[in-house]
């Protein structure tokens, strides 16, 4: 037996109490180890995601649903802009460099962005398998996407319009897959890639569709014919191998022009003859000098705006830095309170324990032992309740994580550990210490003459 | 001489002062301490044990004088030394009956007897694992007697030890505790007013308030 056995015993003899306690400092620690961890990743991913993206240009609206959507992919697209203008503004001698985007249609939520191979290249992402896209409807699967939908190489599927799951599927045309990208922890691991030409294709039919006049009905029921024939095909694809299904495609594709053939554009904007429209422009400045003025050039001179990532994500932050107050107020409460509890219990245990402290005097042992042995025991418990804390964080992000495939908290790596958390671990036990102080005063105190004579 | 009281001086605030008469006792003998009730015979007890210190005398144990050590290694030297039978018994609830034992020996240095045998002797070792609050009156008394002599102390001290026994119990215990004191050559001192203790132990002083 010994000192820490001892305190043990005692905790364990009434384990309501001690449960009670310990769960309590747990929660609140939890919180405060959750927003730890988002905020450490949160920060990380935020920075990382943008790493060279110094400006996002779109049409007007919010800036900051401007940059979500651009260059984190969660929010709702803001709109298109001619891409005349787009061209121009990349000619611009402050612009080192643009990647254009078209965006606005998901496979199973996740969302398709049409763009040029220098957008890989800015994330630097290499290949798992297969290589870039050169035709239109050749796509690229983030890694995420891949192993969520089980598509591979060859495979093809129907994109759907609009960001989310179970908006009007594309009907007229595949996407097939020609690569797969290795994971890389941030944005590109749930995104499908392909070039502004699939985009801008798919949505050419679906106006044409839409253009022919037909009634809803026969439109449904077109589209419920076509489904069938996309079922079909893939079933054939099970089947057949690769070379097959090409063919297949070209026989389907008899009616469609030549261009869907035409290699598309692998850097800078597609070559057309028509006015198209893109979603955003990606922009990186030739000088810091050009962070002064293309803002306030493209914002007041043209139908565009032009918003800053950072500057729009330290003004998100400013905005949920008021929710993460309340939660760290709500944390100090309950940590608060089970400082309280632990207080209480120690207190009132000390004074059903008046016989047993002075029989440990009696057999030996000092005062400063006893003192020790209350101080064990508050140690212990809010040593129990920071591990606790900790593990019910990291599980509460795990499960958030895993919830939230397709976004923003996607790829939060809940097991991972900060030397922060050290601090948590400190912080319970001076919970724990000042808890016990009192407590481990009285019983450093008590007279054993007395307590022993008292029956 | 392995134990000795001289001129034994104390009073509790705002009391008369008990002069105690003076003690003397060998290895392996053994002293009842009679009183009425009040006369100050745990008070007695209670010096000797250093749990108080007196106002003038001293008590020697075994060429220690008890009552000069300062608090710290006042309790290491009563842990080690002097081992305290209660009228209670007083085990510690959380612990079973060899932990209780057991924490008496984390307290001390000395490799005293063991626990096993110790408890085989006092016919506990049945029970060596059972949690206290389960045992009889007799049993747990016992315990605390296990627990006051595993440490192998030079003095056993016993406050009225066997008041809340039966005759059988109370007899048991008594002989245990001269059992014990010859078996490790120590000196033993029984406060009672149980008159089945003194059929047992002659050699007796008796406490008087002046
Ligand atoms: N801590 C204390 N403070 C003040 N007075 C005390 C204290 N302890 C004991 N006394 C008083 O000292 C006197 C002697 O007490 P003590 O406990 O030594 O008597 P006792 O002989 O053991 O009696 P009993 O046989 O009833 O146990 C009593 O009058 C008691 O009230
Ligand atoms: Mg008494």
């Amino acid at each position: 037996m010994n000192l820490f056995k001892l305190s043990w015993k005692y905790l364990t003899f009434r384990p309501l109490s001690t449960g009670l306690n310990v769960l309590l400092l747990a929660l609140g620690l939890a919180i405060i180890t959750v927003l730890l961890l988002i905020q450490d990743q949160f920060e990380k991913k935020m920075t990382q995601d943008a790493a060279g993206i110094d400006l996002v240009v779109g049409a007007k609206g919010s800036p900051l649903q401007l940059i979500l959507s651009s260059v984190y992919h969660v929010d709702f697209p803001v709109g298109n802009i001619p891409m005349n203008e787009a061209v121009r503004l990349s000619r611009s001698r402050l612009v080192k460099q643009t990647i254009p985007m078209a965006l606005g249609d998901n496979y199973q939520g996740y969302r398709i962005v049409g763009t040029n191979h220098d957008y890989l290249s800015l994330y630097e992402v290499g290949f798992s398998s297969g290589k870039a896209w050169e035709e239109p409807f050749e796509v690229v699967l983030g890694a995420m996407v891949a192993e969520k939908s089980g598509l591979k190489l060859g495979d093809t599927f129907t994109g759907s319009h609009g960001i989310s799951v179970g908006s009007h599927d594309h009907d007229h045309h595949d996407f097939r897959v020609v690569g797969v990208l290795e994971p890389k922890g941030n944005v590109v691991d749930r995104l499908v890639l392909t070039s502004i030409e699939s985009v801008w294709y798919t949505h050419d039919e679906e106006e044409s569709g839409e253009e022919e006049p037909t009634s809803e009905t026969s439109e449904d029921q077109d589209t419920l014919a076509h489904d069938h024939e996309h079922q079909n095909e893939e079933v054939d694809l099970e089947e057949d191998d690769y070379e097959n299904t090409e063919e297949d495609h070209e026989n389907h594709d008899h009616d469609h022009d030549a261009k869907f053939h035409h290699p598309v554009a692998k850097s800078g904007f597609p070559a057309t003859d028509q006015d198209r429209e893109v979603t955003t422009l990606l922009v990186q400045y030739r000088s810091p000098m050009a962070a002064v003025q293309l803002p306030r050039m493209i914002n007041s001179n043209t139908n565009m705006q032009a918003a800053s990532p950072s500057f729009e994500m330290s003004r998100l932050f400013e905005l949920l830095g008021v929710g993460v107050q309340v939660l760290e107020g709500l944390a100090f409460v309950l940590i608060a309170i089970s400082g309280l509890g632990i207080f209480i219990a120690l207190y009132n245990s000390l004074k059903e324990r008046r016989y047993d402290l002075a029989v440990l005097r009696a057999i030996g042992a000092s005062k400063f032992q006893l003192l020790i042995l209350i101080f064990l025991e508050g140690i212990s418990l809010t040593f129990l309740g920071a591990l606790l804390g900790i593990l019910l964080g990291h599980g509460f992000l795990s499960i958030l994580a895993a919830q939230n495939e397709q976004g923003i908290a996607a790829g939060l790596q809940a097991w991972t550990f900060l030397s922060a958390e050290l601090w948590i671990v400190i912080y319970a036990l001076t919970v724990g210490v000042l808890a016990s102080a009192i407590p481990a005063w009285s019983a450093y105190q008590t007279s054993i003459a007395n307590q022993l004579t008292r029956k | 001489m392995l134990f000795q009281t001289k001129d034994l001086k104390f009073s509790h605030p705002g009391q008369k002062e008990y002069h105690f008469q003076d003690i003397s006792l060998d290895r392996g003998e053994s002293l009842l301490v009679l009183g009425k009730s009040g006369s100050g015979k745990t008070t007695l007890l209670n010096l000797i044990a250093g749990l108080l210190s007196p106002h003038s005398g001293s008590v020697v144990l075994d060429g220690t004088a008890i009552n000069q050590l300062d608090s710290g290694k006042m309790d290491r030297f009563r842990g080690e030394n002097i081992g305290i039978v209660f009228q209670k018994p007083h085990l510690l609830a959380p612990l079973d009956v060899k932990e209780n034992l057991m924490m008496a020996r984390y307290f001390s240095n000395k490799n005293g007897q063991d626990a096993d045998e110790l408890l085989q002797e006092l016919d506990l070792s049945k029970k060596s694992h059972s949690p206290v609050n389960q045992l009889s009156e007799g049993e747990a008394q016992r315990v605390s007697i296990a627990r006051a002599l595993i440490n192998r102390p030079k003095l056993i001290l016993a406050d009225e030890p066997t008041s809340s026994l039966d005759d059988e119990n109370a007899e048991r215990v008594v002989k245990l505790l001269q059992d014990q004191a010859t078996k490790i050559q120590a000196a033993l001192i029984i406060v009672t007013h149980d008159h089945r203790v003194k059929e047992q132990i002659s050699n007796y002083i008796e406490v008087k308030s002046v």
